[in-house]
């Protein structure tokens, strides 16, 4: 089924970019883990890395078709996702707990995650149908902008307002890209500096507050101010070369709040310092400039979307992450791709790189057309 | 817009991501650049912060609201207090610690086995309160041992002060040991009262000092509330009330304002500040007294002769009397095989409207109440109000009962009887009031007939002068009956106090007209009682009174209850008029 053209074609720098992040992820998530008191630390750690080995042979898995199935089936995989979400909400109002996972034994699913990547497919989808132009008006663009806005809805409501933010943000991104003529976009602007202040001023003063402390963690310094002081403690404290591993104080006293999942950076920058930390953002950054390039080298429309929606995904999840480690953007609670705990994101993570790499394998299939 | 061919849309679409790639760079350097300010510029605070990481997180309490009287003198206000915490997370060895505090403060054993569990589950950075309000002595001991107590901090925060101890402590209410309002005011006003809590990051050096704030929101104090009560005349009903059961509610007849409520026994609500051990509670809750028993809005009494306005209203507006009606009082009245006596056994002889409310002949009820039958008495007592709560905005109100032949049938599985009727008629059977249900009843009767809604919030007021309630009279009924009906009982009702042969003769004022109505609610069938000589306080009736003053436009109703207090006439009527000569004392000379 694969031919050799293909494997010529194998994407070798973003591969290797992508085991270098796994390679530290482990060692990262060995060091957040090993101080956890009784057997918990050992087990995280262990599903860490069976979590790894599931979603590199979902990796392999990706690449073993040609992606424009994605193509012909993405709203079926959209629809899917949505039914998912509306599923999640309805069976957490059931069983009054978390409105998030999808409880199966030990495995716990996210319909989230997936939505995430099924708004990239249908995204690219969309555009890739689109007579090709400079700039769209808004009424060539309203299907779309639903099409965006169910999920996101849906995801907030959970509520997960992180997952919500990611969807909103790359999807502008992409949008923005595809071209959107000026006067459409004034007309966006001006809608949202209308329609902010009115929905604020109709807010409870407890849901203004909320949304304060949400923006300023300060304001709230016995709960969200006081995970930010501590993961600034971690950061800083790291100094240039950091403490080494295994050496991370907060980590080992437990300052740090979910120092395996959202706050891993944490971890890392307090154990390898600026050199280190500066390292792992440029390992991200080489990832995201390789996704654009294969956006940009792709010959067929659909592909080049898909590219960019991915890279779009994985860039601005990493940035916010980091700026919410670091202070400087709201705590949305959001993990930080293939360094934090947690299954469904790290195999649709996987599965999206997966898709990059296909995409970027096939480049050629199309000089013949 | 042009369709674009296939190479152009690549270049431009090429183009895009170009620029997108610098954006991508641009932020990823701002990540970098506050990587820097974190790790290098800053690094070194950092790196000490981490290696003796006591960052305390400090609960910043909300200043709670004042509750003041009418005239904004101050009841309940908030003092300093000394309370001792522990920091579990700096404690080394938690029993010796616990020993060395007990040594120097006295803390009981037994008590300090249940904090060490409570301790133990507790999230380890927030302290826990081991004891509150210790003494000056106390923390100064602490103090210079506190190289030995590491883990202990002594903190000042405000404390519930009832200043006048026992005034108002049913309208107040009281607060728990975590300063949430448990009844009365401090119960229907938490929200606005208790303001909200902000906190503190804040960096301590060995000793527990503070070396540095990192982060701070300050707490936003609660509001105060305005009573509609006058403290002067609280006083006063409370004095009265003295060595007593019973109540006293004294209202603005023409808005609802309660201007003071009184129930006895009362109690001390600084006691509950603390909190209170088990043995003290089981006393006061257990006490055949009831003092946490608000009695002016909770307590259960039937109306006896203060009835009487309803069934007589009931009467003229049916057309069953008119006031020229006379009855022929013997003394005694004959229904079935029983005889119902009048309280005045040689009988009133003959007796109109006036003279019946006047006398409060028993007779004369009896016929009337035989002519209207129950459901037609039951239907005038709810217009008065009766059966259904007030609606006064505090407390555990009661309810009440009228009784009906449907809810006797459906209660007891009996038919009612006839003779019931004749006990209905005279305020007695199974009919049951609260002393507010009869203050706005008389309310009712002198202002025009309409029924306002008891009120004890005067207004509201934010610490920055926001005004977030403010007193509006509202109106939760009123009365179907001509208004020359109800001046014509307002007539009889100043006949009481004022003419002779006037039950309630001993509230009158000199000076002042004053209207009213004495009731005395017969606990047992005079026969046994006779048997049973008065040996008992117990067995005594309860007395009533309701007083309105100055009969033309009256600016105040009483309704004054003593619990085996005798006769109205005598027990309770006296009170009333001491509460009014009071509250009318710039008028009085």
């Amino acid at each position: 089924m694969l031919d050799r053209r293909l494997v010529k074609n194998f994407d070798w720098l973003l591969f290797l970019i992508i085991l270098a992040l796994v390679g530290i992820s482990m060692a990262n998530m060995y060091s957040a883990t090993c101080f956890i008191k009784g057997a918990g630390g050992a087990k995280i750690f262990k599903r860490h890395v069976c979590w790894y080995a599931i979603s590199l042979t979902i990796f392999f898995i990706m690449l073993t078709f040609d992606y424009h199935i994605l193509k012909k089936w993405g709203y079926y995989i959209y629809l899917v996702s949505i039914f998912l979400l509306l599923l999640v909400l309805i069976w957490g109002k059931i069983t009054a707990g978390s409105q998030r996972w999808f409880r199966l034994g030990i495995i716990s699913f996210q319909p989230s995650e997936l939505a995430k990547l099924s708004v990239a497919i249908v995204l690219s989808h969309f555009f890739s149908e689109l007579p090709a132009k400079r700039d769209y008006a808004l009424k060539e663009l309203w299907q779309i902008f639903l099409l965006v806005i169910i999920p996101a809805a849906l995801i907030l409501k959970e509520p997960d307002l992180g997952t919500a933010s990611i969807i909103l943000i790359f999807s502008g991104t992409v949008i923005l890209l595809a071209g959107i003529r000026k006067r459409s976009l004034l007309v966006l602007v001006c809608a949202g500096l209308i329609i902010t202040p009115m929905v604020w001023m109709n807010l409870k003063d407890y849901q203004k507050k909320r949304v304060l402390t949400f923006i300023n963690p300060d304001m709230d310094p016995l709960g969200a101010g006081y995970h930010i002081t501590q993961s600034k403690i971690a950061i800083g404290s790291g100094m240039a070369f950091g403490k080494g591993f295994l050496n991370g104080s907060q980590t080992r006293l437990h300052f740090l709040p979910e120092q395996h999942t959202d706050f891993i950076f944490s971890v890392f920058a307090e154990e390898w310092g600026f050199l280190g930390s500066s390292l792992l953002i440029f390992l991200y950054l080489c990832l995201i400039l390789r996704g654009l390039d294969i956006a940009k080298g792709s010959k067929d429309r659909f592909g080049r979307y898909m590219a960019l929606s991915i890279t779009m995904m994985i860039f601005w999840q990493v940035f916010v992450n980091m700026g919410m480690v670091m202070g400087i953007l709201p705590v949305v609670g959001t993990p930080l791709l293939f360094m934090s705990y947690g299954g469904s994101s790290l195999i649709f993570t996987m599965a999206s790189v997966g898709i990059l790499m296909n995409i970027r394998m096939r480049r050629y299939m199309f000089d013949a057309v | 817009m042009i369709r674009l061919s296939e190479p152009d849309s690549l270049n431009i679409f090429q183009k895009r991501i170009w620029w997108l790639s610098l954006f991508v760079v641009f932020l990823f350097f701002v990540l970098l650049l506050r990587l820097w300010y974190l790790q290098i510029i800053n690094g070194k605070q950092y790196r000490k912060r981490s290696e003796n990481n006591r960052i305390r997180l400090k609960e910043i309490p909300a200043y709670r609201g004042k509750i003041l009287d009418r005239n904004g003198l101050v009841l309940v206000d908030n003092k300093p207090s000394y309370n001792l915490y522990i920091i579990p997370e700096e404690v080394d060895d938690l029993g010796l610690l616990l020993n060395r505090l007990s040594k120097i403060i006295g803390l009981d054993p037994q008590s300090i086995q249940k904090k060490i569990l409570r301790i133990r589950n507790h999230f380890s950075f927030k302290p826990v309160c081991i004891k509150r309000d210790i003494s000056l002595d106390d923390v100064s001991r602490i103090e210079s041992n506190i190289l030995m107590l590491p883990g202990t901090i002594i903190r000042v925060e405000g404390k519930r002060n009832y200043i006048y101890k026992e005034l108002a402590a049913h309208l107040i209410g009281y607060i728990s040991r975590n300063i949430r309002g448990k009844s009365g005011i401090e119960y229907r006003w938490e929200k606005v009262l208790s303001g909200e809590p902000g906190g503190m990051q804040i960096e301590v050096d060995a000793t527990g000092r503070m070396i540095d704030v990192i982060s701070k929101s300050p707490s936003i104090p609660g509001a105060d509330v305005y009573l509609t009560i006058d403290k002067r005349l609280q006083q006063k009903a409370e004095q009265l009330l003295k060595g007593k059961r019973g109540a006293i509610v004294a209202m603005d007849p023409y808005n609802g304002e309660i201007l003071a409520m009184a129930s006895s026994p009362s109690f001390d609500p600084n006691i509950f500040v603390d909190g209170m051990d088990q043995k003290t509670w089981q006393k006061i809750s257990n006490s055949m007294d009831h003092p946490l028993q608000n009695r002016a809005i909770n307590g259960l009494y039937p109306p006896a002769s203060l009835f009487k306005v309803v069934v007589s209203s009931a009467g003229l507006q049916e057309g069953m009397i008119t006031p020229r009606k006379k009855f022929i009082c013997t003394g005694r009245f004959l229904y079935g095989n029983w005889i119902y006596n009048c309280w005045k056994r040689n009988g009133h002889g003959e007796v109109d409207l006036h003279k019946a409310i006047r006398e409060s002949c028993d007779i004369y009820f009896y016929n009337l109440g035989k002519m209207l039958g129950v459901d037609k008495i039951a239907h005038y007592a709810r217009m008065f109000g009766l059966g259904r709560k007030t609606g006064i905005d505090v407390g555990n109100e009661s309810t009440g009962l009228v009784p009906t032949s449907r809810w006797k049938l459906k209660r007891f599985g009996v038919p009612w009887q006839g003779g019931e009727t004749l006990s209905l008629a005279i305020g007695q059977s199974y009919l049951l009031v609260t002393p507010i249900q009869m203050a706005v009843m008389y309310s009712a009767v002198f202002n025009g007939g309409i029924l306002y809604k008891p009120q004890v919030t005067k207004l509201i007021k934010r610490p920055n002068g926001d005004i977030i309630h403010r007193f509006k009279p509202q109106i939760k009924g009123r009365l179907h009956i001509k208004p020359e009906y109800l001046d014509i009982i307002k007539q009889a009702l100043i006949a009481v106090v004022n003419e002779p042969h006037g039950t309630g003769i001993k509230a009158k004022i000199k000076g002042i007209t004053v209207a009213g109505k004495t009731g005395t609610v017969q606990l047992m069938e005079k026969k046994k009682k006779e048997e049973k000589e008065e040996r008992h306080n117990e067995i005594k009736d309860h007395a009533w009174f309701v007083g309105v003053a100055p009969a033309k436009h009256p600016s105040i109703v009483v309704a004054v209850i003593i619990e085996h207090g005798g006769h109205g006439g005598s027990a309770s009527a006296p009170i009333a008029r001491e509460l009014i000569r009071e509250f009318l004392k710039p008028h009085v000379r």
